[in-house]
């Protein structure tokens, strides 16, 4: 792809250095008129929100200390896993964004908050606000997972290595906050000697730390009193029926070994069965994250933009990359909750410090700017976005690869009739 | 790092059994889950649920807090952090405890006089429930009477100034050491005199403590002529001053010039923004992290200037006491508006309540 082309078809170059400005203009004020309004109403949101991802949790945690029952592995299974979803996207996510800072309130801030997954909030916070918010979607500068180790983009380079990608895509899915945690690491500045020595050691120390204690509580701790609970009650039950049973004495003395035995064993298959539901818990949450995270930059209506396109940006030039960079996913109130409201992508890249629940109501107001200074605002049902993705990641495994076709200029009418 | 209330303190065994079962709960404590049951139960920061509230005068209202753990006391005369949640947004001041600080009950109080420009005092005097749940911080200040206490004392309160005395005065009543105390209060009129009836009260039941009440509307203020008819021998007593900052001024140069100042013990308990530390220069101030910018003239704080241009600021006290406001600053000098000294190094760490810029200045904030 040549250099005039991309500018052919750059969102930007009908807009004078005025118009930009002025779109900057308004994309503020949107932004001032909702923290001028934020209140009451937002603190009981994120309130009862964390509270019931807690006792969602905590319900899930207290049903599978039952795991060895069928059904209670099933429900603790789903409301862990829920639990641990909400936890990362509606709650984490956004609160390390600093979304909630403006309560003032010292545990839900993104200065002491720390979340439910291998990465260490600090390194997060440098890797994605900093870094991926900054320069997203500028090649070689947005450190986003996908660019670091994948071929998402035509223009990337293709290397021999890239032919793996649809096996470690798939492992990525299933293992993503380990992945999101190394990267936190940032390969390429440890390459480059961009980091000193310390920083490196700290760093990993750190990740060895949230390591440790997220493979104790899900895979040592949990399990492990769900043994022993299931352990106690086998033996308290065994002991029972032995005491009604007629032959009292014979049944005592071999009984005490066997009871002893038979507790030992229910309480290692309800160590198992807790450890697999963890795990299964883990790996639904990966799998969910990874989704919405990759739906947001890489469907083909998503611009990118090569570092001399970006040079000198204006503040309205940079609000047009954040635009055009990000694309939303439409779904239902539960899934935009789910999605820890990262649906409106869109919306989250222009404001990452806007509380989430504000995202769908500016969205019309968005729109209706995009529409007027004839912007794409991208968007699409989760199947196809999420399709498009895997096709992109599948097609360019191998050299070669051409631009998708962009959407153009919002248009109410069109996806009125639609 | 947002302000947060006092460690409370929590029995050696509790903390023990919290800290044994933390693993289940990474990267959250035990505490997480349990302040979802009741919110009293934090180990984290002292809070206390409001028992009661009582109107002292149209416009004062006592507080009494029972706190979650046992209260580890204060000293009378010291002042308490409190926070409260108002349209979502935590806010923190200081109030004098007026409580004794060992209150049968084990409950504490503050009494809060209605600014009506202010944000926390409407709410506790117009909008607070019983039931409410209040955050609790560090007792401080220095204003506070020795142990063993003096045997001549003399207090001085003006206003909502008698709330440190009314604490002294009560932790004496229960000790039963009012031996000899001149207590000289002024308010504007009757019905502004706050504890009015308690102080009676204390005037009946003891004989060595003597109440002059000075209505300020009829009488006109209290100032340093009229001490050696109020009280001759006002000298040879430890005298304790409460009230505004222009009494206070002129009671303390009269001290002074008679030799007596070792005598004297003055609670300045609003700092003095705007006082020495007027007429500053102001200065363009840019918040490196949100990039914000904001002018702020040579009154107007950092913080209260960047919160203008829309900046999202940690703040606590907003009195230059707590801490929770600093930043780094990274080029430019401050003037402290308590002092009206200058200073600014690059790295120093800034109060931004407290602070103006004088010239611009970068704030990694």
């Amino acid at each position: 792809m040549t250099a005039t082309s991309t500018e052919a078809t750059s969102p930007l170059s009908h807009l004078s250095g005025e118009q930009l400005d002025e779109l900057g203009r308004e994309l503020d004020s949107i932004r001032d008129r909702v923290f001028a309004d934020l209140g009451e109403r937002d603190r009981r949101y994120i309130e009862s929100m964390i509270a019931m991802q807690r006792r969602l949790a905590a319900s899930g945690r207290v049903l599978l200390l039952g795991s060895r029952s069928r059904p209670a592995w099933i429900a603790g299974t789903a409301a862990l896993s829920m639990a641990k979803i909400l936890e990362n996207m509606e709650i984490g996510h956004n609160v390390l964004h600093g979304q909630w800072d403006w309560m003032n309130d010292p545990q839900i801030n993104s200065s002491t908050w720390d979340w439910d997954t291998a990465s260490t909030a600090e390194a997060w916070k440098h890797s994605h606000n900093y870094v991926h918010h900054t320069f997203t979607n500028i090649l070689g500068k947005d450190k986003d997972l996908g660019y670091e180790i994948m071929r998402i983009d035509p223009r990337q380079k293709w290397y021999p290595v890239y032919l793996l990608q649809p096996f470690y895509n798939l492992l990525l899915m299933a293992f993503f906050e380990w992945g999101v945690a190394l990267h936190d690491l940032d390969f390429e500045a440890i390459r480059s000697g961009k980091k000193s020595k310390a920083q490196i050691k700290r760093e990993l120390a750190g990740i060895r730390e949230k390591a440790k204690s997220q493979v104790v509580k899900d895979y040592i701790a949990w399990p492990l009193l769900s043994g022993l609970a299931t352990a106690a009650l086998d033996a308290a039950l065994e002991a029972r029926r032995g005491r009604s049973g007629r032959r009292r004495v014979r049944r005592r003395r071999g009984g005490l070994a066997g009871v002893l035995g038979s507790a030992l064993r229910a309480g290692a298959g309800a160590y198992r069965s807790t450890a697999s539901a963890d795990a299964t818990a883990n790996v639904v949450r990966n799998v969910w994250a990874y989704a919405i995270i990759f739906c947001g930059h890489f469907p083909d209506q998503t611009y990118t933009f090569s570092p001399e396109e970006v040079e000198d940006e204006s503040r309205g030039g940079w609000y047009v990359r954040q635009l055009v960079g990000a694309a939303n996913i439409e779904g239902s109130a539960l899934f935009h909750v789910a999605s820890g409201n990262l649906g409106y992508q869109v919306e989250h890249h222009l404001f990452p410090d806007l509380p989430s629940t504000r995202y769908a109501e500016i969205a019309p107001q968005v729109k209706e700017i995009c529409e007027r200074y004839e912007l794409p605002y991208n968007s699409g049902p989760f199947g196809q976005q999420l399709g498009m993705v895997q096709r992109t990641i599948l097609r360019l495994a191998l050299p070669g690869g051409r631009q998708r076709k962009k959407p153009g200029p919002y248009r109410a009418e069109e996806h009125a009739a639609a | 790092m947002a302000e947060r209330g006092a460690t409370p303190q929590v029995s050696l065994p509790r903390r023990r059994a919290l800290r044994a079962v933390r693993a289940l709960f990474s990267p959250l404590l035990p505490d997480d889950y349990l302040e979802l049951i009741n919110p009293l139960w934090s180990t984290r920061e002292l809070r206390g649920r409001i028992e009661r509230i009582e109107q002292e005068t149209p416009d004062t209202v006592t507080v009494l807090i029972r706190p979650g753990y046992e209260w580890p006391g204060h000293l009378p005369g010291q002042y308490l952090r409190i926070g409260v949640v108002i349209d979502g947004v935590h806010h923190w001041r200081a109030y004098s405890l007026t409580s004794e600080p060992d209150r049968p009950d084990g409950c504490i109080g503050i009494t809060p006089k209605l600014v009506d420009s202010g944000k926390v005092s409407p709410y506790l005097v117009r909008q607070a429930r019983p039931g409410d749940v209040v955050r609790l911080g560090g007792v401080e200040g220095t204003f506070v009477l020795p142990d063993p206490a003096p045997e001549k004392l003399l207090f001085i309160s003006a206003g909502s100034g008698i709330t440190p005395i009314m604490s002294m005065l009560r932790s004496l009543h229960r000790a039963d050491a009012v031996r000899d105390v001149a207590h000289i209060h002024s308010a504007r009129t009757e019905s502004d005199v706050i504890f009015a009836e308690r102080l009676r009260e204390i005037d009946r039941a003891h004989p060595g403590y003597r109440l002059g009440l000075r209505l300020s509307g009829e009488q006109g203020r209290i100032g340093p002529g009229d001490l050696d008819q109020l009280c001759p021998d006002w000298r040879s007593r430890h005298a304790f001053l409460s009230g505004p900052g222009e009494m206070l001024d002129a009671m303390g140069e009269h001290w002074e010039r008679q030799g007596v100042a070792e005598m004297l013990n003055v609670e300045r308990f609003q700092p003095m923004i705007g006082g020495a530390g007027g007429g500053g220069a102001g200065g363009r101030v840019r918040f490196a992290s949100s990039g914000v910018e904001a002018e702020c003239d040579g009154a107007t704080p950092i913080l209260a200037g960047g919160e203008a241009a829309g900046a999202v600021l940690p703040f606590g006290c907003r009195m230059g006491i707590c801490h929770t406001c600093v930043g780094r600053l990274c080029s430019g000098e401050v003037r402290d508006l308590r002092t009206g000294e200058v200073h600014g190094n690059e790295g120093e760490m800034i109060r931004t309540c407290v602070n103006a810029p004088e010239g611009p200045i970068e704030i990694a904030l």
